[in-house]
């Protein structure tokens, strides 16, 4: 059974990589799109992203992706997964020159990461928080299948997911403190890291979100 | 913890990888691809192509050779080289590269980097300074490969360029390059001190207690790395063990107890 890949193309950049990573995990049927009509015939939706929330909200908008975004996930529970900046616009509200608001599909909040200064760390906590880094379970889910609670897993990012419900967060990541890096509801998902650029265990993850 | 990651370097000229001493006399070390093949399979953390001739000739980089090489490499990849507008770092991101590097269209136009950062995010954007420690000791960096002064002191370029947007700071030092010698430890020290961005040392690595200096006794975030890769038998897993064995968090599997 080839599942059709719907990946969102809403010009918040490099596309490539990720579809390469889920051809390269058998799904054969990964399309990137420009036109959110092809969410009508998702089995699976993926919303990419790196870059600023401000910026990323207004091009969904401007693509025409909010309203079918929602139907899709919320209304047919199609499986949604939010890869770094598209996991932030699954929030309710960002902050970056005011507010905005987010899709609403997890509820929560992205804030910016603050380095503690009472931190044990000996080495400067900078920002943004680049490189690899921990993901550690807190919850059982499917996503983890496979995967060691500790991981390390590939990150760039200076705006966290602070959920409002703690259950939305499935993994967290010791950073700044510590944030949520993987979170879920239902059917829907979102990671903080990249997957496609975290070789064997990002692959075993996407591999987990495409059993789902 | 977030890990100190080790990163080769890969020059390329024309179309071939290359590696010089002090930016010049250029070897050549082979084609990208089936480098990008080995260090894609030995789980390096990071990789960095930069294009040294592009900038100098004024042309721009060659999307499809990137998107090629792209195509094969599953961890972070940055590229530098003739990245001077905001169309070309679109091309270079859509073509599959994760960061750019950039050097000498920073001195030129300084907004770019804020541009950049704004439209891509800051964590896409790596400003590149190469720098010459000039006689009376103050540290200059140098544009167009390392050919022109620019008279800017270091540190408060460094700064300036967080300032703008920069996400990272990768900081080559052209004396040190390629001598394997070491990296010059009083210079990273100087602008992980001065910024709170992420540096990645690079110029001089000839062994891995080298790395170690610039991550422990310099404060580096990433080491880069090119000569002791091409050149003598030493491997980023090799360098990583050795990290981890003095106490640096590093991201390796295999080494994890």
């Amino acid at each position: 059974m080839s599942q059709k890949i719907v990946i969102i193309d809403y010009g918040m950049c490099n596309l490539g990589s990720v579809r390469r990573a889920f051809e390269e995990c058998g799904a054969s049927d990964a399309i990137v799109s420009s036109d959110f009509r092809d969410l009508a015939s998702a089995d699976k939706i993926i919303l990419p992203g790196v870059g600023a929330f401000t910026k990323g909200m207004q091009n969904l908008k401007a693509g025409g992706w909010i309203e079918p975004l929602r139907e899709a996930a919320l209304d047919k529970k199609i499986p949604l997964l939010g890869i770094c900046l598209g996991m932030q616009l699954l929030s309710d509200k960002g902050f970056e020159g005011g507010e905005i608001e987010g899709l609403g599909l997890i509820s929560g909040e992205v804030r910016k990461l603050e380095s503690k200064k009472n931190s044990t760390s000996k080495i400067k906590e900078r920002i943004p928080h680049m490189g690899w880094n921990e993901v550690h379970h807190d919850q059982k889910s499917i996503l983890f299948d496979d995967i060691q609670s500790g991981t390390d897993f590939y990150f760039v990012h200076s705006y966290y997911f602070l959920p409002k419900d703690n259950k939305s967060t499935i993994g967290q990541t010791p950073y700044c403190g510590k944030f949520s890096s993987v979170i879920g509801s239902e059917n829907i998902f979102g990671v903080q890291f990249h997957p496609e650029k975290s070789q064997k265990p990002g692959f075993q993850l996407i591999r987990n979100f495409l059993r789902f | 913890m977030l890990k100190m990651r080790v990163i080769p370097t890969l020059l390329w000229k024309d179309l071939g990888l290359v590696k010089g001493i002090g930016f010049d006399s250029w070897r050549r070390v082979g084609t990208a691809m089936p480098s990008i093949k080995v260090y894609n399979t030995r789980e390096v953390d990071e990789l960095i192509l930069v294009d040294i001739t592009a900038s100098a000739a004024k042309r721009e980089p060659d999307y499809d050779a990137i998107s090629d090489l792209a195509a094969e490499c599953f961890v972070p990849l940055t590229f530098g080289g003739g990245v001077n507008s905001i169309e070309i770092i679109r091309n270079i991101l859509k073509a599959g590269a994760d960061k750019v590097a950039i050097n000498s269209a920073a001195f030129e136009r300084p907004e770019l980097i804020t541009e950049a950062s704004d439209k891509f995010g800051a964590q896409c954007v790596v400003a590149s300074i190469d720098v010459r420690k000039n006689s009376n000791g103050t540290y200059e960096a140098y544009r167009l490969s390392g050919t022109q002064p620019t008279g800017k002191e270091v540190v408060g370029w460094a700064k300036k360029l967080e300032e703008l947007g920069a996400g990272e700071i990768l900081l080559t030092s052209i004396e040190r390059d390629g001598t394997m010698e070491g990296y010059d430890l009083d210079l990273i020290r100087a602008v992980t001190q001065a910024v709170q961005i992420p540096v990645i040392a690079s110029g001089g690595v000839g062994n891995y207690e080298h790395m170690y200096q610039a991550i422990h006794a310099a404060g580096a975030s990433a080491v880069a790395a090119a000569s002791i890769f091409h050149f003598t038998e030493q491997t980023p897993l090799e360098a990583k063990k050795y990290l981890a064995e003095k106490g640096i968090s590093v991201r390796n599997t295999s080494v994890r107890s």
